[in-house]
């Protein structure tokens, strides 16, 4: 038994309500109580689809349990068809129905329906939402991918690959696969398949038509990947292009397994903002990353190799992909964190005094407590994370992206910090900040507004917070100390009286000297 | 019919109520920890159950401005499943754990779930057991919140029900005093404690408190009065206490608190003359409120899927003040008693859907095309797509509704999205 406050991910039925969805002609009956029903606001709110998710539920209730669920699921399942008239259909319980074992697969063979069903065992005591993507998304393959039929492709058509992985609710699938699909067709290579974000059960059943697969999110797309090598001989590209030293190296993989060539324009600007001198000053910025494997290894590859940061902390709510998290970490120098306890990962932020931290929405609204700048790279989602504009992670119009949504947070810090500087001068007149109005304290009752679905009322602005932390009503600042403070340049300020006060706090120290400031300066500096 | 015949009449026995059986879509009892926890504000709710529980509460709630709610959940796991762990030794060292860590917290609700439910874990008893340990520091308590028992609002109804037993005894003697039942936003909680002093009633207390050491006194001179339509069963714990109901209209709309008030005031013998005087100006502040709204609402059809119970004194409010059209009242559950005085008001041809099927119902509102849908988040945009205009209903369990000066943001909340179509062009 395990106290959770916030969840980074949901059971293993949410991931294959992403999975079925992103699809278009499957329908999902699952066996749960009427509660679960709350899953259709993650699709319908926080990704703004103008669709119900194609699932149904059997919202079964107590009175239900003495006589017969399995009954139950049954005529829901046959309601089902009959409305919907789905190509396949997938059967499956959630933690409730696990326990009154009903069998949804067996329940459903004996209807005889003129489409393939296909029974998703989902263990929801032990299993998590990106495990129940990948298994249902490696189930639907399994079930439907079959060998072509008739004739041979033509000798000299030009390659073909299967985009593997983007489901609902991703953190910009709909978007990285605009942006891959471009880069394969200037390559010369064609995109056979996407799946599962919008295939249909005939799209899977052409997925072994393709040279190979390009798998984009391995949390999703990895355990049919590996199916489809062996069943098909289709390999499967291992780099995830994020960045573009990640994006050169999946064009050299890809060129590789395709037999084309390898040279491709690179339309990216990164490199060179990343060279100017008006970046020198993110040399160095402490970051600290969390999110799903792939966003979080790809992250810290890009924050340390092409800006310049130091990692700080790493870490994963994804334990599948543990191994990969720990092995990047040694090479940083930091201690892993493989964990999806948030207040875990609360403390490991801010033992670990970043200047950016970039997470999931969890990382956030840490980030915005303790007043630190962020950027969003990892789901779980919000309805932010779904810009109106085009906006990739992967390919080079995604590297771009990375520069301008890592950069500006730190950026606006920065002219915060000059409005900060100014504003003693007599002209200043509470010249307006474009990070916002005044900050507002955090309402009593969630407004309806923040409900789950829109951008949650902002605590405080982040940077102002940063800049001017209360102290801790313990502590005390003698007087020499606050003049030396205010020597000290105005953009490591407020840092210097965190460190001050944390330094104080742990030693003991209620009354703060000149003393006391240097020598946490001294402890500090690293 | 009036509202003041309508409160003394208790009967509606002709009107024609269709039940539906089929997928509902509306959220568990859990989902009302999340107004509760704001309520009360020393208590913490511990849902015992398993990551779809977390999941939902966590998406209800939406925010995390608190890095620590007063909220979480104790996730079963495979190991106490299959017998690894003991649970209830699990429970007790979850429990332990967070009380160590939260000395803040007075009141502690072990709040059970699908998952707890169907394995027969019983939270009673783990309350009872901790109740000793925890003796004089912490107050703890079970009720359920599961799916397979409770709809959304419910939540709330165990959660009174199960305080009711520890509400101190009123004395015998005592005079004879007020309790208002069912979470109220603090706001309006305040307005009506003024009004009621003005009306000339002083021992007027409200249910649930504000924190654990203000929990109201009852007994045979206690008259309660529901403030929420869905509190079955903390309706009649209190009255096994000796509590006496007072039948009334909900205060709703300036016609639903008028009828709620005075059903108050009667019942301690205020003089109409007096009641009169007092409510003549909120009433009609709260007339000029809802004026404005009327003329852009009046001749529009609503339609209400199932969700908090609060559906009929809703649609009561939307036809009579505002003139609204209605084009089907749902309902999860229909409390025929508590409702009587508000079906009294509602036209007797109106058909009243209890229980759900909402693919059914979709069916019925694409064919309506009501000027306004009222419904769950989950159904709200893609009826948007469809071209219906949708208020969300969670949103009227989050807004502060009730009361004199409420009575025009409930009515701008209906009309806001038809504003906003208004003003687009795009
Ligand atoms: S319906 Fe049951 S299992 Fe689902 S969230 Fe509610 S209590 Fe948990
Ligand atoms: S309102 Fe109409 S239907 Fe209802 S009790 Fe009165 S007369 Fe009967």
């Amino acid at each position: 038994m395990q106290l959770t406050v916030w969840t980074y991910e949901g059971p293993p039925h949410i991931g294959a309500m992403r999975v079925a969805t992103a699809m278009t002609g499957v329908h999902y009956v699952l066996h749960a109580p009427q509660g679960d029903t709350y899953a259709d606001l993650l699709f319908t709110m926080i990704e703004r689809r103008d669709k119900r998710p194609p699932v149904t539920y059997t919202t079964f209730q107590a009175r239900d349990l003495g006589t017969d669920t399995a009954e139950l699921f049954q005529s829901a399942l046959a309601d089902a068809y009959e409305r919907f008239k789905p190509q396949a259909m997938l059967v499956g319980s959630s933690c409730t129905a696990e326990l009154i074992q009903d069998d949804p697969g067996g329940l459903a063979d004996a209807l005889h329906l003129p489409v393939p069903v296909i029974p998703l065992e989902l263990p929801a005591y032990q299993k998590k939402e990106n495990w129940g993507a990948a298994e249902t998304f490696y189930r639907i393959v399994r079930t439907l991918a079959s060998p072509r039929q008739g004739q041979e492709r033509p000798k000299n058509e030009r390659p073909l690959a299967n985009l593997l992985g983007p489901t609902a609710l991703g953190f910009r699938h709909r978007d990285d696969i605009i942006e891959i699909t471009r880069l394969l067709e200037s390559m010369g290579i064609g995109v056979n398949v996407v799946a599962p974000l919008g295939a249909s059960p005939a799209d899977i059943q052409r997925i072994p038509d393709a040279d190979f697969n390009v798998v984009l999110y391995p949390e999703h797309a990895l355990s049919a990947a590996q199916w489809l090598e062996r069943a098909f001989k289709q390999p499967y590209t291992k780099t995830v292009p994020i960045g573009v030293n990640a994006t050169r190296a999946f064009i050299a993989e890809v060129a590789q397994i395709a037999g084309v060539s390898a040279d491709v324009p690179e339309r990216t600007r990164l490199p060179w903002y990343s060279r100017s001198v008006d970046s020198t000053y993110l040399t160095g910025k402490r970051v600290f990353i969390f999110g799903d494997a792939t966003h979080a290894l790809a992250a810290a590859r890009v924050a340390s190799k092409e800006l310049g940061f130091q990692v700080v902390g790493l870490g994963t709510y994804s334990r599948e992909f543990a191994r990969e998290i720990r092995a990047a970490a040694a090479e940083y120098g930091v201690e892993p964190l493989i964990t999806d306890d948030y207040l875990e990962v609360e403390a490991a932020v801010r033992d670990s005094n970043p200047e950016l931290v970039l997470g999931t929405q969890m990382e956030r609204h840490i980030a915005k407590r303790l007043g630190i700048p962020c950027a969003v790279i990892s789901a779980p989602v919000h309805v932010q994370d779904f810009p109106a504009r085009y906006s990739p992670q992967m390919g080079f119009e995604g590297a771009n992206v990375l520069f301008d949504t890592w950069v500006h947070p730190l950026m606006m810090g920065l002219e915060e910090h000059l409005l900060r500087m100014f504003r003693e001068d007599f002209e200043f007149q509470e010249a307006p900040s474009h990070l916002g109005a005044a900050p507002q304290a955090a309402k009593e009752a969630p407004a309806p507004r923040e409900l789950a679905v829109a951008a949650p009322a902002e605590v405080a602005p982040a940077h102002q917070a940063a800049e001017t932390p209360a102290t801790p009503s313990a502590l005390v600042w003698l007087a020499d100390a606050e003049a030396e403070l205010r020597k000290i340049p105005f953009f490591v300020r407020g840092k210097a009286k965190r460190n001050t006060e944390r330094y104080a706090a742990e030693k003991g120290i209620s009354n703060i000297t000149v003393e006391t400031l240097y020598d946490a300066k001294a402890h500090f500096s690293r | 019919m009036s509202i003041e015949d309508a409160v003394a009449d208790t009967g509606c026995q002709d009107r024609q109520i269709r039940h539906e059986r089929g997928q509902r879509a509306v959220f568990c009892g859990l989902t009302s920890i999340v107004w509760l926890h704001r309520k009360i504000q020393d208590a913490f709710f511990l849902v015992v159950g398993s990551r779809t529980c977390a999941h939902l509460i966590q998406s209800a709630a939406g925010v995390m401005i608190f890095a620590e709610p007063r909220f979480g959940t104790a996730i079963i796991e495979e190991r106490d499943l299959a017998g690894l762990a003991d649970l209830n030794e699990e429970l007790d060292r979850v429990v332990n754990r967070l009380l160590e860590r939260r000395p803040d917290i007075k009141m502690l609700f072990l709040v059970a779930s699908c998952p707890s439910e169907v394995i027969k874990l019983d939270l009673d008893r783990a309350a009872q057991r901790l109740s000793a340990d925890f003796a004089g520091r912490v107050g703890i308590f079970s009720y359920s919140g599961s799916g397979l028992d409770t709809t959304f609002t419910q939540g709330e109804d165990t959660c009174l029900a199960a305080l009711v037993p520890v509400l101190p005894e009123a004395k015998r003697e005592a005079a004879r005093s007020l309790m208002v039942v069912g979470t109220l936003a603090d706001v309006v909680e305040d307005q009506f404690a003024r009004l009621f002093r003005e009306i000339g009633l002083e021992n007027v207390h409200f249910f649930p408190p504000r924190d654990s050491q203000h929990l109201p006194p009852v007994g045979e001179n206690t008259h309660f009065l529901l403030a929420q339509p869905f509190l079955t069963e903390t309706a009649r714990t209190l009255q096994r206490r000796g509590a006496r109901h007072i039948p009334a209209p909900f205060p709703l709309g300036e016609e639903g608190t008028t009828g709620w008030l005075r059903a108050a005031a009667r019942t301690f013998g205020i003089p109409d003359e007096r009641f009169e005087a007092v409510v003549a100006a909120p009433r009609d502040r709260a007339r000029r409120a809802l004026s404005a709204h009327k003329a852009k609402l009046e001749g529009k059809s609503i339609f209400f899927f199932p969700d908090s119970q609060l559906e009929v004194p809703l649609a009561r409010f939307a036809s009579r003040e505002l003139d609204m059209k209605l084009a089907e009242v749902g309902t999860p559950y229909l409390h025929r008693q508590h409702l009587a005085a508000e079906l009294d008001l509602l036209h007797k041809d109106l058909i009243i859907y209890e229980g759900q099927d909402v693919e059914n119902q979709l069916d019925r509102c694409r064919e309506a095309r009501p000027d306004l849908t009222v419904c769950g988040l989950g159904l709200a945009n893609p009826l948007e797509a469809e071209g219906l205009a949708t208020k969300w209903s969670i949103e009227l369990l989050f807004t502060p509704i009730q009361g004199y000066d409420q009575a025009g943001d409930l009515a701008e909340l209906f009309a806001r999205p038809l504003n906003r179509r208004a003003r687009l062009e795009v």
